[in-house]
């Protein structure tokens, strides 16, 4: 027997099979080629960004340290680029425009979206489960220019009924409007991040005697909250990104709302609408793009952490 | 030699008092369905207050469906249909409002371990907890009781704050049984719990089974044939979802057994 095997394996080890461990064969080239091929593909992926970093600061870096006035740009609200004589580049009000939308977006899209995941993922069943699972990905694929609209159209003369105001496009619409938008995204990651906690867990807790609640409550969401807190950054950076809904129903005040029913200016419309008529290479286009970096670094900065919370990383 | 001797002498002094302690389970033609394929057909035994009872048999055979029928875990696995009459304590385990309560009487330990993804001590202090005890003081005792009595105290006191999940695999079965005597329960479901545990704490968790068995009833489901005898007063023989014998757990073994299958599965001749 074991000498029968020593046999075996001596005449597996002849200098022809060994000749073999140096012949390059098609697999081996197609291997390197597809190796070669996804390399670019995921560099390139670097590469574009890199890119259009460099291009946005390349066009707004002049502004920043030419003429750049740090403290009038971040804390004045007066925001009156084109005047000839006397032009001001105060953000403040676009940055309150941009914030306060976000986070009533965000006070509407957090407990709805989490209530829609934790139904789709620990309630609903079969074919229920399947078809919300379709309409929310329906309804995240809606253009924002629709949402807009319907700010502008449905939402805007019901807010004027309902809260006797003269202008119905403000804060809370625009909110409203962002909420809707972000929240089917958000419904989809927190899903995702529900569904990722092993069964194993709620079948121990229920033997134990937890209701459904209690199992939801004190091991799912515990077990699930830097996959959800993933998804409400990754929704912030949405709201503060979002430009066409924000533009259509906000109003497009330049303002530090006072209440919900304000009119506002967001920082991303404030880019789309003026860039046009901004001569290329003058300072008003300077300055809308160093708005620009100003986006950029932001929603890096959301969507990094964002990244990193849901790779589980606390920053220490 | 003596530890038989002492077995004799408790299984003796068990079957005395069968007169005068109720049966903790009767389980009357249970009969229990995936579909339509039975998985188990046709069960009846009783259990009895502060007993290990075992239950072998090789896969498939029905064991794991038999104790998920007794918690009502049923209603979470689809297409399980379970007929028959379960009374855990008096009570038809069929027809209660509140199956929670029932559940929360019974603690379960599955084959593989189950480490809640939260802190050591939160997992002994969600049982607890649940049952509305929030004194910090008050969970400390219990924690460590708890802890103490499944043999892992030693080991984890210096880092309770560390995630559950990432203790090893014996210590997590060990946390899954703190976990469970949390719960206060007044019976103890084992399902294979040594198949993901190395021999030297298998015998550790027997041992605390042999000293659990004074406050608690305890059905023991094993693969191991030797566990069930080192273990159980009495054991069940399940095959192909089949009882086909119910005995005290020596005359399997040794004594007559009324099916030759019985006989065959425990000195390992079978297949
Ligand atoms: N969730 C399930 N769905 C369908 N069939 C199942 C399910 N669980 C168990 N079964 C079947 O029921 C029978 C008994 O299984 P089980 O109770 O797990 O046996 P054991 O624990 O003795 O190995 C097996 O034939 C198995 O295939
Ligand atoms: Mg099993």
């Amino acid at each position: 027997m074991n000498t029968g095997t020593q046999a075996l394996s001596n005449r597996a080890t002849t200098a022809a099979v060994a000749g073999n461990f140096d012949r390059r064969n098609a697999d081996w080239y197609v291997d390197k080629l597809i190796a070669g091929l996804v390399f670019v593909c995921g560099i390139s992926a670097i590469l574009f960004v890199l890119g259009i970093f460099f291009f946005v600061t390349r066009e707004g870096i002049g502004f920043v340290f030419e003429k750049m006035d740090f403290r009038e740009f971040f804390l004045t609200p007066y925001w009156s680029p084109s005047d000839a004589e006397d032009p001001e580049h105060g953000i403040l009000a676009l940055i309150a425009g941009t914030a306060s939308v976000t986070g009533l977006a965000m006070l509407v899209a957090v407990p709805f979206s989490l209530g829609a995941a934790i139904y789709i993922a620990e309630f609903a069943t079969g074919k229920t489960r399947e078809a919300l699972k379709v309409l929310v990905e329906l309804l995240a694929a809606i253009p924002s220019v629709v949402w807009g609209f319907i700010g502008l159209v449905i939402m805007n003369p019901l807010l004027i009924k309902w809260f006797d105001v003269p202008v119905g496009l403000s804060v809370l619409n625009a909110g409203v409007i962002l909420g809707l938008m972000a929240a089917p995204i958000m419904t989809s990651i927190a899903e995702d991040a529900l569904k990722a906690v092993p069964d194993r867990y709620r079948e121990a807790a229920e033997a134990m005697g937890a209701t459904r609640w209690q199992v939801i409550y004190k091991v799912v969401l515990p077990a699930a909250k830097n996959g959800l807190l993933g998804g409400v950054l990754l929704g912030v950076g949405r709201g503060f990104g979002e430009t066409m809904a924000v533009l259509m129903a906000t109003g497009h005040a330049v303002n530090i709302p006072s209440s919900i029913f304000d009119s506002v200016r967001a920082l991303t419309a404030t880019i789309a609408a003026e860039l046009g008529e901004a001569v290329v290479g003058g300072e008003h286009y300077q300055v809308l793009f160093t708005i620009g970096i100003f986006l950029f670094l932001i929603t890096f900065i959301i969507n990094l952490s964002a990244d990193l919370i849901v790779r589980g990383i606390r920053k220490g | 030699m003596v530890e038989l001797a002492t077995r004799a002498a408790t299984t003796d002094a068990s079957q005395q008092a069968v007169a005068a302690v109720p049966n903790k389970l009767e389980v009357r033609n249970l009969t229990i369905r995936y579909g339509s394929d039975v998985a188990l057909r046709d069960v009846s035994l009783s259990i009895r207050e502060h007993e290990i009872f075992g239950i072998i048999g090789p896969a498939n055979a029905g064991k794991t469906s038999f104790l998920k029928a007794i918690n009502r875990m049923d209603v979470f696995t689809s297409g399980m249909r379970v007929e028959g009459e379960i009374h855990f304590a008096g009570r038809d385990t069929r027809h209660l409002n509140n199956v929670y309560a029932l559940r929360s009487r019974i603690g379960v330990v599955f084959p593989l371990p189950v480490g809640l993804p939260m802190t050591v001590y939160d997992n002994v202090a969600l049982s607890p907890r649940l049952r509305g005890i929030n004194e910090k003081a008050e969970l400390d005792v219990i924690v460590q009781r708890c802890l103490t009595r499944a043999a892992l105290w030693d080991e984890v006191k210096d880092r309770l704050n560390a995630l559950g999940s990432l203790l090893s695999g014996g210590q997590q079965q060990r946390l899954t049984i703190a976990r469970a005597l949390s719960q206060e329960p007044d019976l103890l479901m084992l399902d294979e719990f040594s198949i993901a545990v190395d021999p030297v704490t298998t015998m550790r968790i027997e041992d605390v089974l042999k000293e659990l068995r004074q406050e608690v009833t305890i059905i023991l489901v094993t693969n191991l044939v030797q566990q069930a005898r080192r273990l159980a007063d009495r054991t069940a023989f399940f095959l192909g979802g089949e009882c086909v014998e119910i005995g005290v757990t020596e005359d399997l073994f040794t004594g007559e057994v009324k099916d030759q299958r019985t006989r065959d599965y425990v000195e390992g001749r079978f297949g």
